[in-house]
């Protein structure tokens, strides 16, 4: 794949080039207007990124050093990749991990690499949303991309999510402030609903803020759920299970009912507390039960790059969206079981490739520990407690500076990468198919 | 002497911006190795900004330096972390069939160490 050059430009000084409508991949937002002025190998203005966006595109030059390193030492990628395919057609039971900061060309050499060597195949999905995907397999999820929420939302809920600091455009560029078809005056059309355990930033961007218990949220939505329906509820426990008076979920129901178009975005507040996906399928039902009332959405707040893309590319390839074990040559997918924080803290994995994850920075101590006794790949384009642990570390090219391809945004939106400058470091991509074409020579070898 | 409160770790955009400017840098490390602590709680404790205390969860026990929320940010009772390792020792790795450590709400025991 070669870099997009359609939309950049060259000043007749040779040296400064813009790139328009470059998309930042920092988080789920991946706001595809962003202005590059690029010198070399610097980005010197990143206009219209938000603070995150910014430090993201600012703070990138490509890592000095080799692309590969054996066991600390350096290597070329071919000797890497080498090292590489033996580790994985050596084990017995290989974890493919990662994915999210990748683009959805080299996930799907991911992908095949897990299923030529019997592994599971399973993305940082599995600790973020993937209650998330439990529940939508559930009972289903009404869903709208931002660009209808920008047109149409007029009641705006927020909940367990931090968007002023996690996705810092998410309020200005798709939910609050934009002026829309049925939204003409921006923000004053629309009512902005924050629920949280704390009063983030984000609360202070809100008309009305609720304060719920912590681990409270299955019994707040079930409160709402009740209340869709007309069941009459006793104040006082509504009260106790979820601080909260019921008179105050009664309003916020009156208002989800009188609304003409309510959103509901949500974050890991409720998938990484108690209930999980007991509490986003309460969720997820809760927006279906509205649509009986009004037109009612819901749309989870996905925090890396291209996460979603992950989703979508396992689904494609193996019908599950994470978690996935291909050992039998045929697709099984259970979380708990497959899911790589589970088979790591449980000793069971014997190998892993990781890309462009930090699980030894993010997983619970004993998936560490078990992580730094495996033989393990790690493909990242900076250095990470989990590149410096790896046997084999490659260093690579960073997806919508370096090297493009194609990213979803967390409505499944596909939005196409374009590079800033070239890096020294080969991509994920390229890494993946020569990984992926190794394994297969070493795999038809053994037949 | 040892209390009990609710750990919300969770994203800050500090934290955020000290990926993109290197997790073994200063900001990164700073950020998530800094406890915040409702104002009422840091009182009520005896902690000035800068302290250390130790917390302990049913998975482990980390060493953390404390600072006071911004008022009305964190109610009495609750704890804020970034995002990072510290906050990952704390937790425990049993999934409940779900994939997903409970990673936000842990219930972690508070010691002033100095
Ligand atoms: S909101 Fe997200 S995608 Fe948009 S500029 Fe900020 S970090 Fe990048």
């Amino acid at each position: 794949m070669s870099a997009n050059a359609d939309t950049t430009s060259t000043a007749s000084s040779g040296e400064l080039k813009v790139v328009q409508d470059a998309a930042c991949t920092f988080c789920g937002c991946v706001c595809d207007d962003i202005e590059l002025k690029v010198e070399g190998h610097t980005i010197k203005e990143a206009k219209r990124a938000c603070v995150l966006g910014k430090a993201w595109f600012l703070n990138h030059e490509p890592e000095e050093g080799p692309s590969c390193r054996i066991e600390g030492q350096p290597a070329t990628v071919d000797e890497g990749i080498e090292r590489a395919a033996q580790i994985l057609c050596d084990a017995k039971y290989p974890q493919v991990y990662g994915l999210s900061d990748s683009p959805c060309e080299a996930q799907r050499k991911a992908v095949g690499i897990a299923d030529w060597i019997g592994g599971i195949i399973d993305t940082t999905t599995s600790v973020c949303h993937g209650p998330s995907g439990m529940a939508l397999q559930g009972v289903g999820e009404v869903t709208c991309t931002l660009g209808e929420v920008m047109n149409r939302g007029d009641l705006i809920i927020f909940w367990g999510s931090n968007p002023a600091e996690s996705h810092p455009r998410h309020f200005t560029r798709y939910s609050l402030m934009p002026k829309g078809l049925f939204t003409p005056n921006g923000r004053k059309d629309r009512t902005c609903v924050n629920i949280d355990v704390r009063k983030t930033k984000s609360a202070n961007a809100a008309d009305i803020f609720i304060q719920i218990k912590p681990r409270r949220d299955f019994e707040a939505l079930w409160t709402l759920r009740a209340l869709s329906r007309g069941i009459s509820l006793d104040g006082d426990l509504v009260e106790r299970d979820t601080g909260v008076p019921l008179a105050t979920w009664q309003d916020l129901m009156d208002r989800m009912k009188a609304c003409k178009f309510g959103v509901i975005f949500f974050g890991m507040g409720l998938t990484m507390t108690r209930g999980k996906h007991a509490n986003t399928e309460a969720l997820l039902a809760l927006t279906r039960d509205m649509n009986a009332h009004t037109r009612f959405v819901v749309n989870a707040n996905r925090g890396h790059g291209n996460v979603s893309g992950a989703d979508n590319v396992v689904t494609w390839r193996t019908g599950y969206p994470f978690g996935v074990n291909l050992a039998r040559g045929y697709p099984r997918f259970n979380p708990g079981e497959y899911t790589t924080s589970d088979t790591f803290a449980r000793g069971e994995a014997d190998a892993a490739l990781i890309i462009a994850s930090d699980p030894m920075a993010n997983f619970s101590e004993a998936a560490r520990q078990h992580l730094a006794r495996i033989p393990f790949i790690a493909l990242d384009p900076k250095e990470t407690p989990t590149t410096r642990a790896a046997t084999v570390a490659f260093t690579v090219a960073t997806y919508g500076i370096n090297s493009p391809g194609t990213v979803y945004r967390m409505d499944d939106v596909p939005i196409p990468l374009r590079p800033a400058f070239d890096s020294p470091h080969p991509s994920d991509f390229d890494l993946l198919s020569k990984l992926e074409q190794r394994v297969k020579e070493i795999k038809a070898a053994a037949y | 002497m040892s209390e009990t409160f609710v750990l919300i770790p969770g994203r800050t955009s500090k934290q955020g911006c000290g990926i993109s400017e290197g997790k073994f840098k200063e900001n990164y490390q700073r950020e998530i190795n800094t406890l915040q602590v409702a104002s009422e709680d840091m009182q009520r404790l005896n902690l000035a900004d800068g302290d250390r205390v130790r917390l302990t969860s049913e998975a482990g026990q980390v060493e953390v330096a404390v600072t006071a929320a911004k008022k009305g940010e964190l109610p009495t009772g609750i704890l804020f972390i970034a995002y990072g390792d510290l906050s990952s020792r704390l937790m425990a790795a049993d999934t409940h069939g779900s994939g997903m450590p409970t990673s936000k709400g842990m219930d972690v025991k508070l010691e002033k160490i100095s």
